[in-house]
């Protein structure tokens, strides 16, 4: 294993994505010894996948190059599993556990897509937005495929837009979110939004696309076949071999509730500073509530001065993160979910996709522990990553519990790895 | 609302609780039910699961005799759910040393009438090929049984509730005598009689009860269907496990229906919180691969841990308390709650209703501790 994890680390920082490089710079600037880990092979994080290569993104190329110049150190394909007490995570990396020990610890762990289950959800061929673009970032053919792209949140122009150039034929962008409250957001923008947003909505020239629908259902005996819309007043079929669909972001909060840090409604509580409730450990990003990349950067900014001790500094960058975060939450208005979302599930529908367990079967639970211990709901593999936000708008459930290992390892990896908060199934 | 009234109030939603409450409501008793939590939400809902006899003393092989009758008398009812599989228990015998205590087991079984088959090496290997070459053989109980308890408690409480009872969720009793219980929130609930089945928690609500608290972990992987066969014990098992006060671990490997494998076991007192501790898992861990290297691979998704309501002579306190009229004591069944827990409704309930009981209650009976010395 690699000579940097046998070693104290001055500022360790979990994910390296725009939080987590911000972080890293302002940190390594400072003179702290700096280690980064993410399980991917490369700096970018989901947002900048592949930007190192493709370049296109000027904000990306700035903080990539900035990061490179640094010297910090990406300990790649590494995935945290567990943690060992204070000052000391372990990970995993080609199968082999190592420990990583650290004077303060950044929590730059990012966000998920949030998927809505519907009759058809679990066809082959209906894949999260960004899941889609990663896969194609990382090969998958799409050439001359049709692809439907639907859900909510701006995820969604950028990926139609990265897939069409790609030569996918997007044959419909459908947004939730209606196109009143959409207009009204866009006519809110600062002009550097603004241009932004003309920027991204001149790539989606061409694409065919509709505001407030929904997918309803996917079709296919066992492959995708075609995806039914609606928007309230009728319904249509479109065929199509791809459905990328994502219905907005939910902040990956796992290893900071096993840390023991206080997390409540789904996003980790920081103080001004970015500091949790845990001593010595920082977080900042997608994890203390969906913000996007300019949110984000501010946030590991703050984070990896406030933890190199320059909270001075730190400070100057406040009224830049308000003015952000009033941006975010104008984002959120704009692209809340609607009601109707809540009732697409058809009894038979399946929530949870380790365990098997349907809409039908969830329903008469009056919280998530205990649907858990009765039907094993987000016992799987995925430890309730994916139907444990889909429970929580369904059923208003909080779902907020973590146990030991953060990620499925090897029984003999295991033994190193435990450790944390854990208080039954 | 200021209070109520039933004929029996009982605390704790557990296995035991709710089998209680199916016993008492099924004899026509008005029953209420309160826990602070879930059906099946504590111990019940952290342990393995298995309806098993173990024989480290006469009166417990006769209650876990027993109730596993009990169990098997209902296992036509019970739902998918509850994932009930009589996979039989394959107790490991290391070495010569244990073969001679298969064999002791064997004829001992024997006299009970229950069925039991010795293994040799190659026997054992037959059996459950994953286990390393080299033991020196087993005794196979095709009787004993798994099941996934917390359904199992939510299905007895549901028989319960079909017979009247009711149930009280996220109420915590603060004190209780024979005669009722004070709830946090104020409330009183007044009962002709009381049952204090609330587990390792119990010696807070009724003082000078011997139940201590006695940790466990377990561990499971994802599903790798056929890999183990039966419930897999160490001989060692008694020994490491259940005679000494100092932390033990002994190997214990279950399957569970989903294919899934559930893996034990850890014995610690003296340990004031659920975390997981490391050094426990990592000797959980070592004593499995001993003897089922196998395993390493297995990808592990889940630890977590429980409290067992641990009695310093490993017998469960079922029956009046000697002192407290009204007062009636189900806990301390430490690891063998779900086996223990159709038998202890039937011992606590029968001679209420003026029935003889199936075995004797003296062995379980509260009143060998309580009564002043």
């Amino acid at each position: 294993m690699s000579d940097a994890t046998e070693q104290l680390i001055d500022v360790l920082v979990i994910g390296a994505g725009p939080a987590g490089i911000a972080a890293a710079c302002e940190a390594a600037a400072s003179g702290c010894a700096v280690s980064v880990v993410d399980d991917n092979p490369d700096w970018g994080g989901q947002i900048w996948r592949a930007q190192r290569r493709e370049g296109t993104e000027p904000q990306a190329a700035l903080w990539l190059d900035r990061i490179e110049r640094t010297g910090v150190q990406l300990l790649r394909g590494m995935q945290v599993v567990g943690s060992k007490g204070p000052g000391e995570l372990t990970a995993e990396r080609d199968g082999e556990i190592c420990s990583l020990r650290f004077g303060k610890l950044i929590l730059a762990t990012g966000a998920r897509e949030l998927f809505l289950p519907f009759p058809g959800w679990t066809l082959p061929g209906v894949m999260g937005a960004g899941g889609l673009q990663a896969l194609v970032k990382g090969g998958l053919p799409i050439e001359g495929k049709r692809v439907v792209v639907a859900g909510s949140g701006p995820l969604l122009l950028a990926v139609a837009a990265y897939l069409r150039k790609r030569g996918a034929e997007i044959t419909l962008l459908a947004e939730q979110a209606p196109l009143g409250r959409i207009i009204r957001f866009g006519l809110s923008l600062p002009m550097s939004k603004a241009r932004q947003a003309v920027a991204l909505k001149r790539s989606l020239l061409g694409i065919r696309q509709k505001n407030g629908c929904w997918p309803v259902s996917a079709e296919g005996s066992d492959q995708l076949e075609s995806v039914t819309i609606t928007n309230r007043r009728r319904r249509w079929t479109e065929t199509c071999d791809y459905l990328a669909c994502g219905f907005g972001l939910v902040p990956n909060w796992e290893l900071a509730a096993l840390l023991g840090c206080d997390v409540r409604g789904g996003r980790v509580r920081v103080d001004p500073m970015q500091a949790t409730s845990v001593a010595d450990v920082y977080c900042g990003g997608e994890p203390t509530g969906i913000g996007g990349v300019d949110l984000a950067l501010l946030e590991g900014q703050i984070a990896g001065l406030a933890a190199a001790g320059r909270t001075g500094e730190a400070r100057q960058l406040f009224p830049q993160r308000e003015k952000a975060r009033k941006f975010a939450a104008a984002l959120d208005r704009a692209f809340a979910l609607r009601d109707e979302l809540r009732e697409l599930a058809s009894s038979e529908t399946i929530v949870c996709r380790c365990e098997d367990i349907s809409h039908g079967a969830l329903r008469p639970f009056t919280s998530w522990r205990d649907a858990k211990l009765q039907t094993r709901c987000g016992m799987g593999p995925c430890q309730g990553r994916i139907c444990g936000p889909a429970a929580k708008l369904l059923y208003g459930w909080s779902c907020e519990s973590v146990r030991p290992p953060l990620l499925p390892v090897a029984l003999s990896s295991l033994a190193k790895t435990v450790g944390g908060d854990s208080d039954g199934v | 609302m200021s209070g109520s009234t039933c004929d029996v109030a009982i605390v704790g939603a557990g296995i035991v609780g709710a089998a209680c409450a199916r016993a008492l409501a099924a004899a026509g008793r008005r029953v209420l039910v309160v826990d602070s939590h879930l059906v099946g939400g504590g111990a019940t809902g952290a342990g393995m699961g298995h309806i098993v006899v173990m024989d480290d003393s006469p009166a417990q092989m006769a209650l876990n005799r027993y109730s596993q009758r009990l169990w098997n008398e209902l296992a036509d009812q019970l739902p998918a759910g509850c994932e009930f599989e009589t996979c039989g228990t394959i107790w490991v015998a290391a070495d010569d040393e244990e073969m001679t205590e298969v064999r002791r087991k064997h004829a001992l079984f024997a006299e009970q009438g229950i069925e039991t088959f010795v293994l040799d090496e190659r026997g054992l290997h037959e059996a459950e090929p994953n286990l390393r070459d080299g033991l020196a053989g087993g005794l196979r109980v095709p009787g004993d049984s798994v099941i996934y308890p917390p359904t199992a408690a939510r299905w007895l409480m549901d028989r319960a509730q079909e017979h009247g009872a009711e149930l009280l969720l996220g109420a915590t009793v603060v004190e209780m005598d024979g005669r009722g219980m004070q709830l946090s929130d104020g409330r009183r609930i007044d009962a002709a009689m009381t049952v204090n089945a609330a587990g390792s928690l119990a010696p807070q609500l009724t003082a000078g009860l011997p139940v201590r608290p006695r940790k466990g972990h377990l561990i499971i992987t994802d599903r790798y269907p056929g890999f183990v066969r039966h419930q897999l014990l160490e001989l060692g098992y008694l020994k490491s496990a259940h005679e000494s006060n100092a932390d033990s671990v002994a190997f214990n490997v279950q399957p569970r229906k989903t294919g899934q494998l559930l893996i034990g076991s850890s014995r610690q007192f003296d340990s004031e919180t659920l975390d997981v501790d490391p050094p426990m898992v990592e000797r959980m861990i070592a004593r499995s691969l001993e003897y089922m290297p196998g395993l390493e691979k297995l990808s592990a998704i889940r630890t977590w841990t429980g409290f067992r309501a641990a009695t310093p002579d490993s017998l469960p306190l079922i029956g009046p308390h000697p002192e407290i009229p009204g007062l009636y004591i189900a806990t301390g069944h430490e690891g063998l709650g779900i086996t223990t827990s159709l038998a202890t409704a039937r011992l606590l309930v029968d001679p209420l209703l003026g029935r003889p009981t199936a075995i004797p209650v003296e062995p379980y009976l509260p009143a060998r501790f309580l009564t002043a010395a």
